[in-house]
């Protein structure tokens, strides 16, 4: 096999500074355009561990990282991590592609991310337990009590429980994106059921295995401890007075697409993932079935959306949930990890708001800047979008994996006019944003190594403190010049590596 | 902070917590990949060794050792040919008695329990089974059906031996073991009753020599044919190979050894786990199937009715299954018992 050749300490400031390495090898005929590119950066700029990771890969031989990919996903394929995607007639087991060129941040970038979903989480735990309790936020005149009361998330069950350490988020994915300067914006939140961590862990094990020579010596920040960070978390969450406490993943079960992570999160923290049938409650109380008899149960992560918990409090015809499971948390007896209820918070009519919610409960400026958000529901939002469909994104507020939106810029007039119609009909469903040119990363491509388009998920752990895990699914648009990473839209990841120093 | 791992000690101490779930899936894991095994031997020893009286093969006595004449007849015309009778076999997802079928259960067990069973094991059937349930006809003619039949045994057996050196020794190992050797129990109890009275059927002598290359066929279908002769270097009598696949204590496959294994792994729940008052009721059930056949010789139960016998065996593992279903993964809501129920 050919190994490339490896020969570069990391470079002195004034080397760094010259970037000479910049377009050789792999990378000569390799195009940012205008977009700021996470690996080149600025050639003024240079981090010294970045300057490594590019000069290691330009010495790279392209047929070379195409055979260690192809490896890759078969193992990927093998190992069954994969989502299923649904025909009408049969189920097919996808992996979600993977690039072996990584995506570096440096350990000044990452302290910022850091900080800022720490403080983010603060604020969306505050916002909840405000307008599930006091709703001072609402009296306060900082956001329309119509926007919070009236939202379809907003979950009536949960006004006046109380939930321990006051935590409704306990696992929250943030959505970061970057600008053409670089700088970070949060894109999203995600404090329902976020998704992708396993993708996280896995992408490192499949990196330390087909590219150890890119990794070795590196000071990359481990991720593995996520599954005991989450098991802790969830131990701390349990109801007062429960000593030892029985965790469980309530899974929708292995017909659901993200099953893989449903095992895989199980499995890292050792308990039982259980599906609806596996649980009853009796007495108020939550207990699982097993060859024994029933066993009490005291903290579930759930992987399904409140509707479908529990046929008696919600969806009457849902078949994946536990009758009598809310009332039994109502009570306090068990705790739900999320909280029932978060997505009111992250609805992205609310998201317009956060910057003004954190320095309502935090008295702090945020820590990472929100992308600026036109509110369709109040008029001079509606009168700004109508006014400037072409260059705007135009999103529904309640759709989430990048389904219903228009990109204005890349539409047809006729899309422009039908989703004009759309827009008049119901303003208070759409929010608005400037087009936001993400930044790119290289990326393995049929033609060699392009520029694609990169987001980042964090993922951040909440018990009696905020654990912010030091990584983060970076999805990349593997189609040229598309901007959605979605993995039910064509998007693939990379592992991401956060330099200790 | 406090330190959480000191706080809650308890949890890895805690030994009843496998899921009913779990312990059902384990178990149909366990019992489709015997049978899956079984059925790839069963079907190439058919093909080379098993002769109708006018010299062709002797595929409806396939169809007879799995009772699934009706469910043939209601598919296709009879008599069976090869070519049929492959396809109700191999390909047909309709009949939940083919590799297909068979396969898709495997997997679906298989997900059900991934969060349990080694990595290792779940890529193995992973791949196994998706590409039984992706075989054609066209792949059956391209291998051949001997050729195929080593795939699946082969594959069949990797499963076992993977699952033997990685599958943690607990709960879920138990009544993975619980449904393997039940499976082995009813297969040869099958085997014996309808190759037996195939053979003989209108009440001949069965201390009489008799055509060695059926008999051999028999043992070939069980992987029993290398151990037998080892065993009776001489003399190939009906009553000795009943009696060597019924009896044996040293042969894996014989109802004497994977009876006393189904105790043994009962015992084990039991006393291991805790589970006295569930199983019981179980093992006595094993223990009166035991006693019958020690207290009779081969050449008695042939002559008290060897098919009656193996219909009592065969009902007996199937209340046993029922037993066990019912025992440990009831479908009737269960009710709290009382020290469960104390709040906490």
């Amino acid at each position: 096999m050919n190994r490339p050749v490896l020969q570069s300490p990391i470079p002195s400031p004034a080397s760094a500074a010259q970037a000479p390495a910049a377009k050789a090898g792999m990378f000569a005929a390799y195009d940012t355009s205008d977009f700021f590119c996470e690996l080149m950066r600025r050639t003024d700029e240079m981090p010294p561990s970045l300057q490594t990771v590019r000069d290691r890969l330009a010495g790279f031989d392209l047929d070379e990282l195409r055979h260690r990919t192809s490896t890759a996903e078969a193992q990927l394929y093998r190992l069954g991590i994969t989502f299923t995607v649904y025909s009408d007639r049969e189920a097919i087991d996808r992996i979600l592609p993977f690039d072996m060129i990584p995506r570096v941040l440096t350990a000044a970038e990452w302290d910022h991310i850091d900080r800022g979903v720490q403080q983010r989480v603060k604020a969306l735990n505050l916002f909840l337990r405000d307008i599930y309790h006091e709703r001072h936020v609402l009296r306060d005149g900082i956001i329309p009590a119509d926007l919070v009361l009236n939202n379809p998330n907003y979950c009536e069950a949960m006004v006046g429980v109380r939930v321990p350490g006051d935590v409704y988020v306990h696992i929250n994915g943030t959505d970061l994106i970057r600008d053409r300067s670089g700088r970070f914006m949060v894109l999203e939140d995600n404090a329902r059921t976020p998704s992708g961590v396993s993708y996280v862990i896995e992408n490192r094990h499949m990196m330390l295995r087909l590219m150890p020579d890119l990794a070795s010596g590196m000071p990359l920040r481990s991720v593995e401890e996520y599954g005991l960070k989450l098991h802790q978390t969830l131990c701390e969450v349990a109801p007062e007075g429960v000593t030892d406490p029985q965790v469980v993943l309530f899974s929708p079960g292995i017909y659901n697409s993200a099953y893989f992570e449903h095992v895989f999160l199980a499995r890292e923290m050792g308990v039982p993932l259980v599906e609806g049938k596996d649980l009853i409650v009796e007495n108020h109380r939550v207990y699982m079935r097993t060859v024994a008899g029933l066993r009490p149960v005291h903290s579930i992560y759930r992987r399904l959306n409140d509707e479908y918990l529990d046929p008696l409090a919600f969806n009457p015809d849902s078949m994946l949930g536990v009758p009598g499971l809310v009332e039994a948390y109502r009570r306090g007896n068990v705790t739900l990890a999320n909280a029932l209820g978060t997505g009111v918070a992250d609805d992205k009519a609310v998201y317009a708001y956060m910057p003004r919610l954190i320095r309502y409960y935090l008295g702090e400026d945020p820590i990472l800047d929100s992308v600026q958000t036109n509110i369709c529901a109040e008029e001079e939002g509606l009168a700004y979008t109508l006014a400037n469909m072409d260059k705007l994104v135009i999103k529904p507020v309640g759709e989430s994996g990048g389904y219903g939106l228009l990109i204005g810029s890349q539409a047809t007039q006729t899309e422009l006019d039908e989703f004009r119609a759309k827009l008049l009909e119901d303003p208070s469903n759409y929010i608005s944003q400037p087009v936001i040119d993400l930044s790119v990363s290289p990326t393995l491509c049929p033609s060699g190594v392009e520029a694609r388009h990169v987001d980042l998920r964090p993922f951040a752990l909440t018990g009696k403190n905020t654990w912010v895990l030091p990584g983060g699914l970076s999805r990349v648009a593997l189609r040229k010049g598309s901007l959605v990473v979605n993995s039910s839209q064509g998007g693939g990841s990379k592992d991401t590596w956060v330099m200790a120093r | 902070m406090t330190q959480t791992s000191a706080r809650f000690p308890a949890m890895l101490a805690n030994l009843n917590t496998l899921l009913s779930r779990y312990g059902e899936s384990m178990m149909w894991l366990a019992r489709y990949m015997e049978r899956i095994e079984n059925l790839a031997r069963l079907l190439e020893v058919t093909e080379a060794f098993v002769r109708n009286p006018d010299g062709s093969p002797g595929w409806d006595s396939i169809l007879q050792i799995n009772s699934d004449e009706d469910r043939y007849a209601a598919i296709y015309p009879l008599p069976a040919t090869e070519e049929n009778i492959l396809a109700f076999y191999i390909t047909e997802s309709t009949n939940p008695t083919s590799i297909r079928a068979m396969a898709h259960m495997v997997r679906e067990n298989a997900r059900s329990a991934r969060p349990l069973i080694s990595t290792e094991m779940w890529m193995q059937l992973n791949v196994f089974t998706r590409s039984m349930m992706e075989l054609s006809t066209p792949d059956i003619r391209r291998h051949g059906l001997s050729g195929l039949c080593n795939r699946l045994k082969q594959d069949c057996q990797t499963h076992f031996g993977i699952t033997e050196g990685t599958l943690y020794r607990d709960q879920a190992w138990l009544f993975y073991l619980l449904g393997k050797y039940l499976e082995r129990s009813d297969q040869i109890t099958r085997l014996i009753d309808i190759r037996y009275h195939t053979l003989l059927p209108s009440g001949e002598t069965s201390g009489s020599q008799m055509d060695i290359t059926q008999w051999g066929s028999v043992l070939r279908s069980a992987a029993a044919y290398h151990a037998f002769r080892r065993l009776q270097p001489v003399t190939t009598t009906p009553a000795n190979v009943v009696g060597f696949l019924l009896k044996n204590e040293g042969f894996p496959r014989s109802l004497m050894l994977n009876l006393r294994q189904v105790d043994s792994t009962l015992s084990a729940l039991s006393t291991h786990y805790n589970l006295r008052h569930q199983c019981g009721p179980l093992q006595e059930r094993i223990i009166n199937m035991r006693a019958t056949l020690e207290d009779q010789t081969a050449e008695e139960i042939i002559s008290r009715g060897l098919h009656e016998y193996m219909t009592y065996i065969q009902d007996e593992l199937a209340a046993l299954q029922a037993e066990v279903s019912a025992t440990f993964w009831p479908a009737a809501p269960v009710t709290v018992r009382e020290e469960i129920s104390i709040p906490q």
